[in-house]
């Protein structure tokens, strides 16, 4: 009984942890190609989440629209709360000739950071601050390894690597892709070789902003979020691309798994309450022992 | 000569501002009474709060006031930060000069501010924190913490109503035997607890384990997953600050465990829509709903709330309408909105509203100032999620539906 007991948690483990994870890797690696490209840290990252949850939400519940729709609205409210965050704060910033090369990068983040409180107390006005969840695809429950998983964490587990699948596609198998690549390593080489940097900026906004609004409408699914979750949101996704190594997005991949595995056991086995404290502490042992991260090259 | 010249505007300033104050302090211009809000405007369960008062006012006033003096509400939104209630309740007092406070829904935000009631001897009165240390500090310390009254249930009533309904419904109608207690970590839950741990296996409850989480959990698989092994009949909740994430995960495992208890965001009625519908067959403690008719102004109330603001009025919403309604009846004994024969006069409130008979427990009770409970006053109800309404189930007289439990929940199934 007792061996029972414990493999059973130990499967539990396993299958919780894999969907948690996934998510945290999806919604970590638009935030680490950002900063990669173009050492733009995006501190309104979960602001721009939470609009595509409650824009998927809203769809369904005003506009009674089909879970499909709901979730096309939801990525698509994502996508454009991106853009219009490139255009609107990010661009703007970086092309100034007023402020001081060295001092844009403060600029920045100050700027995305008012940006995401502007959104979260728009959002809490229209909406309310009480939590959102978006009706779910997939329905029903099926047992994985004798453990009783909902369909949906299936779901958001394919959903997330064909996501990231396509996107190792993008980089590594297509001549823009290799560009963009290119300008992660040396922006100033890229140039030489004729490619519109601003252009580069433009396309991984675009493919950033459909990450956010992907993952934003899984997340909706799968766990739900308020306006409060604004500010966990962004901190979870800079810890984990803090541990990978700043821009590295297959170490923000490794980081997502190490951090959502390292909660998911600390819920577990440990307790509820102090679940996102060990990956916290890890954090501070890797800023000491590795600043870099696990994969930075920087 | 230089000097006199620079004294004589300050001088005059000073005087002006000295007649301005003694203008504007009540007492001299008072010809309204005026009540100061300080709620979470931007919450499902504090929206409620401004608007139900706003609409007791304006029928009170539309009778002809109190004493031929109009009521005025004048709101605050506090964002659900205590700095902000009291830098609000700071502003009502001295700039604003109201009369008496009626403040939010949050155990720590009314703790917070009820010192300063004392401080700036102005009546507070909250309409829905729970906390029982907030009338145990009243006991402590009559003379200056005599200005806060407390609205609402304590967490120890709230346990001992949500048992008493457990004790008819689950071990009466389904014979359950063992429970989880499952609560948010929070002031209001702590008291709630202890009476939990109490008043279930006197209700015949067998209590398996006690699971506290941080209200900033997101994912409650693990926590699910743990009660499930340990196989209880029911979960018995703690749960406010989180609601939705919880009730959908529940659906979405089909957690094969019912869940009854206090779960202050299902009170809403916008609970379905939040949870897309997870919510039916969730049990919660209530003292009012939309369709029960606790007293006979429950109903018209509810009407009137429905007809103005276009929605059904969260739990404080109620006792927010009852507190501007007795406040009214209290200065009118008083004679006048002054703060200590406020205090005297509020103590003797005897006044059927919407949730039940109001009065208070009094001086030298180990909880003054709280709302008496029981079949003679307050006895709260045990409503469920069916088909989208909120049914009210308990106590029989105003039940109007039998329990009832989505597929995958299994009842009686486990031991």
């Amino acid at each position: 009984m007792g061996t029972c007991r414990v493999s059973v948690v130990f499967w539990q483990i396993l299958v919780d942890g894999f969907a948690v994870s996934s998510l945290y890797a999806l919604g970590a690696m638009g935030f680490a190609l950002i900063f990669g490209v173009s050492g733009v840290l995006n501190l309104s990252h979960g602001a721009l989440m939470v609009v595509a949850v409650v824009a998927a939400w809203a769809a369904g519940n005003d506009l009674h629209d089909d879970p499909y729709t709901g979730a096309l609205i939801g990525i698509g409210a994502g996508f454009v709360a991106t853009m219009i965050t490139y255009f609107v704060i990010v661009g703007p910033l970086q092309r100034t000739q007023k402020i001081r090369e060295e001092e844009k990068e403060i600029f920045i983040l100050t700027g995305t950071l008012l940006w995401g409180i502007m959104i979260q107390e728009f959002i809490a006005y229209l909406y309310t601050n009480n939590a959102k969840t978006v009706a779910p695809i997939v329905n029903g429950v099926m047992s994985i390894v004798g453990v009783r998983t909902p369909k949906n964490e299936l779901f958001t587990a394919i959903v997330c690597w064909l996501v990231i699948g396509g996107l190792w596609l993008l980089v590594n198998r297509t001549r823009a892709g290799k560009a963009v690549l290119a300008a992660s390593m040396n922006p100033r080489g890229v140039t030489l070789l004729g490619i519109e940097l601003s252009r580069i900026y433009i396309a991984i906004w675009a493919i950033y902003g459909l990450l956010v609004g992907v993952a934003g409408v899984l997340l909706g699914m799968f766990l739900g979020v308020s306006s409060y979750s604004v500010g966990p949101l962004t901190a979870s996704a800079f810890s984990i691309v803090v541990l990978g190594g700043l821009g590295s997005v297959s170490g923000a991949l490794i980081a997502a798994y190490v951090v959502g595995y390292l909660e998911t056991i600390t819920a577990y086995l440990i307790s509820p309450a102090y679940r996102t404290i060990p990956a916290l502490l890890l954090l501070i042992v890797v800023m000491y022992l590795r600043p870099r991260g696990f994969l930075g090259r920087r | 000569m230089r000097e006199s010249k620079t004294r004589a505007p300050i001088f005059a300033g000073l005087l002006a501002s000295a007649a301005f104050i003694a203008l504007s302090a009540p007492g001299y211009a008072e010809d309204t009474f005026k009540i100061g809000v300080i709620a979470e405007v931007q919450a499902v369960a504090g929206s409620s709060i401004p608007q139900a008062a706003q609409l007791a006012a304006d029928e009170i006033n539309a009778a002809g006031g109190v004493n031929g003096k109009k009521i005025e509400i004048v709101t605050y939104d506090n964002h659900s930060s205590a700095a902000e209630s009291v830098r609000a309740f700071q502003r009502a007092v001295n700039e604003d000069h109201v009369n008496a406070v009626i403040a939010s829904y949050i155990s720590e935000v009314v703790l917070a501010l009820e010192p300063w009631a004392g401080r700036l001897k102005t009546v507070m009165i909250t309409p829905g924190a729970a906390s029982d240390v907030i009338t145990q500090n009243i006991a402590k310390d009559y003379d200056n913490l005599k200005y806060t009254f407390h609205g609402y249930l304590t967490s120890t009533s709230l346990a001992d109503s949500t048992c008493a309904a457990a004790k008819d419904l689950l071990v009466g109608q389904l014979h359950m035997k063992s429970a989880v207690v499952m609560s948010e970590d929070a002031a209001w839950t702590t008291p709630l607890d202890t009476e939990y741990l109490k008043c279930l296996p006197n209700a015949g409850l067998n209590i398996l384990d006690h699971i506290r989480f941080s209200p900033d959990t997101t994912d409650f698989t693990p926590i699910f997953n743990k009660i499930e092994g340990e196989k209880p009949d029911v979960m018995i909740t703690g749960i406010s600050h989180v609601g939705v994430q919880p009730t959908v995960q529940w659906k979405q495992q089909e957690v094969p465990i019912p869940m009854l208890g206090i779960s202050s965001q299902a009170t809403n009625s916008s609970f379905w829509n939040d949870t897309n519908g997870a919510t039916e067959g969730v049990l919660y403690q209530a003292v009012s709903g939309p369709d029960v008719a606790v007293t006979p102004k429950t109903l018209p109330f509810v009407k009137a709330f429905k007809a103005k603001f276009g929605n059904f009025p969260s739990y404080c919403g109620y006792t927010s309408y009852d507190e501007v309604y007795y406040l009214a009846d209290a200065f009118k004994r008083a004679g006048s909105g002054d703060s200590d024969k406020l205090v005297t006069a509020l103590e003797a409130t005897d006044y059927v509203g919407t949730i039940g008979r109001i009065q208070f427990k009094a001086k030298g009770d180990p909880n003054p100032h709280a709302l008496k409970v029981g079949p003679d006053t307050i006895t709260g109800l045990m409503l469920q999620w069916q088909d989208g309404k909120q049914t009210n189930l308990w106590p029989a007289k105003v039940a109007n539906g039998k329990l009832k439990f989505p597929k995958f929940i299994k009842v009686g199934a486990a031991n």
